[in-house]
């Protein structure tokens, strides 16, 4: 099956009119709205609505949509479910995911309001791993449900929790990155990596681009444009890479049409797994701007 | 069928926002009063989208006042129908009404 790309998810506070008009500009691989942390008690309401209304216009229709509600157990998170399924959002992220119950509540509501309005889109779930409980809790969380698209790290809240704060080094951080990763991956599902606060330092923006990219992420929250080059730039693959790509499947092509089971490319053999990662990189340069579209 | 309101209102002055206030009257219908840098141009059509977006809301007996800084569509309905939501007290409105 052919991964999306989703090196870029945007953060856009649902109560923020000018960013939520103006984010697709911007081309993340995903826009995800904020109903939650960003938006003021005193504007649930209206930023539910500004987003249950963005979601459903032009402009957002050929970008992935998120919207990270509300907990369920606040008076926010099954107001914000009914407005943003109905709307048609793709993917649902659940705040502070702890346990496996959390997900399956989540998707239980879910379910109720799809059969309701009578809809056959299956809206996807991302668990946000934000404290110490959640991370020891990762695989099950990741294997919870068939709508999980993937689980991303909340390091914010998580440092708090663990008694400690972020530093450019991220030491803080490595073991659950690590756990996150292991069990996306056990899982077949996106692991995603936390924000990069201080949006004007982007040396230490990219030293943590290095990082999360060398342990396997797919990409990262972003909380300004601004940081959506950079992290594209990073994921572009080198022009090593690409040209690796290009023979594997022109190899496999060649073999294809020849009626070929095997497939081998300088003596080595070429199975499944090498094409769909040749598969990826194109993708990864087509996105990057590496490639023209028809490469 | 109308509901019972209270003064309300939802939005902001800043650019590519509206201002929406909500006034319960005395009388029959959605009176509205619209300020717009686009008046000249889209005068008719902001006022129309206005009257759409409470008549979703089934609502009556109320004036709009809306001061548009050149808000997209979507952003006007979402700041008239909260606004409408607010002076009704409810907490969720009729979703399908409003896709």
């Amino acid at each position: 099956m052919k991964q999306k790309l989703r090196r870029s998810m945007l953060f856009v506070p649902g109560s923020n009119t000018g960013m939520v008009c103006n984010a697709f500009i911007y081309k993340p691989d995903t826009v995800m709205f904020d109903l939650e942390d960003s938006v003021a008690l005193s504007e649930k309401d209206s930023a539910r609505m500004m987003v249950f209304h963005a979601l459903q216009h032009f402009t957002y229709k050929d970008i992935e949509t998120a919207v990270r509600v509300n907990p369920l157990d606040t008076p926010f998170g099954l107001l914000d479910l009914e407005a943003v399924i109905r709307a048609g959002v793709d993917i649902v992220r659940l705040p502070k995911t702890d346990t496996v119950e959390d997900v399956l509540a989540m998707e239980r509501e879910i379910e109720r309001i799809e059969i309701n309005i009578g809809t056959t889109k299956k809206t996807m779930l991302l668990a946000a791993i934000e404290s110490a409980l959640g991370v020891v809790n990762a695989v099950d969380i990741a294997r919870s449900s068939k709508r999980m698209m993937g689980i991303a790290l909340g390091a914010e809240d998580f440092v708090r929790d663990l008694h400690t704060q972020r530093t450019k080094e991220g030491h803080e951080l490595m073991a659950a990155r690590n756990q996150i990763l292991l069990a996306a991956r056990a899982a077949k599902i996106g692991a995603f990596d936390s924000i990069f606060s201080d949006v004007k330092d982007k040396e230490g923006f990219m030293h943590e681009v290095d990082l999360i990219k060398g342990l396997g992420f797919d990409g990262k929250s972003l909380i300004n444009p601004n940081q959506i080059p950079w992290l594209h730039n990073a994921f572009a693959p080198s022009q090593k890479n690409i040209n690796w790509a290009i023979e594997v499947l022109e190899a496999a092509k060649d073999a294809k049409e020849r009626g070929l089971g095997v497939i081998s490319l300088d003596g080595k053999m070429v199975d499944a797994p090498v094409i769909l990662r040749a598969e990826w990189i194109m993708d990864l340069a087509r996105a990057s701007g590496v490639l023209g579209e028809e490469q | 069928m109308s509901k019972k309101l209270e003064t309300a209102h939802a939005g902001t002055l800043e650019s590519s926002d509206a201002f929406v206030r909500v006034i319960p009257i005395n009388e029959k219908g959605i009176v509205i009063e619209l300020e717009s840098s686009v008046e000249e141009i889209y005068g008719d059509a902001i006022r129309a989208l206005i009257l759409e977006s409470a008549n979703a809301m089934k609502v009556d007996g109320v004036k709009l006042i809306v001061q548009d800084k050149g808000a997209l569509d979507y952003v006007i309905k979402a700041r008239v129908q909260t606004a409408i939501l607010r002076a009704t007290g409810e907490s969720e409105p009729d979703w399908s009404m409003l896709s």
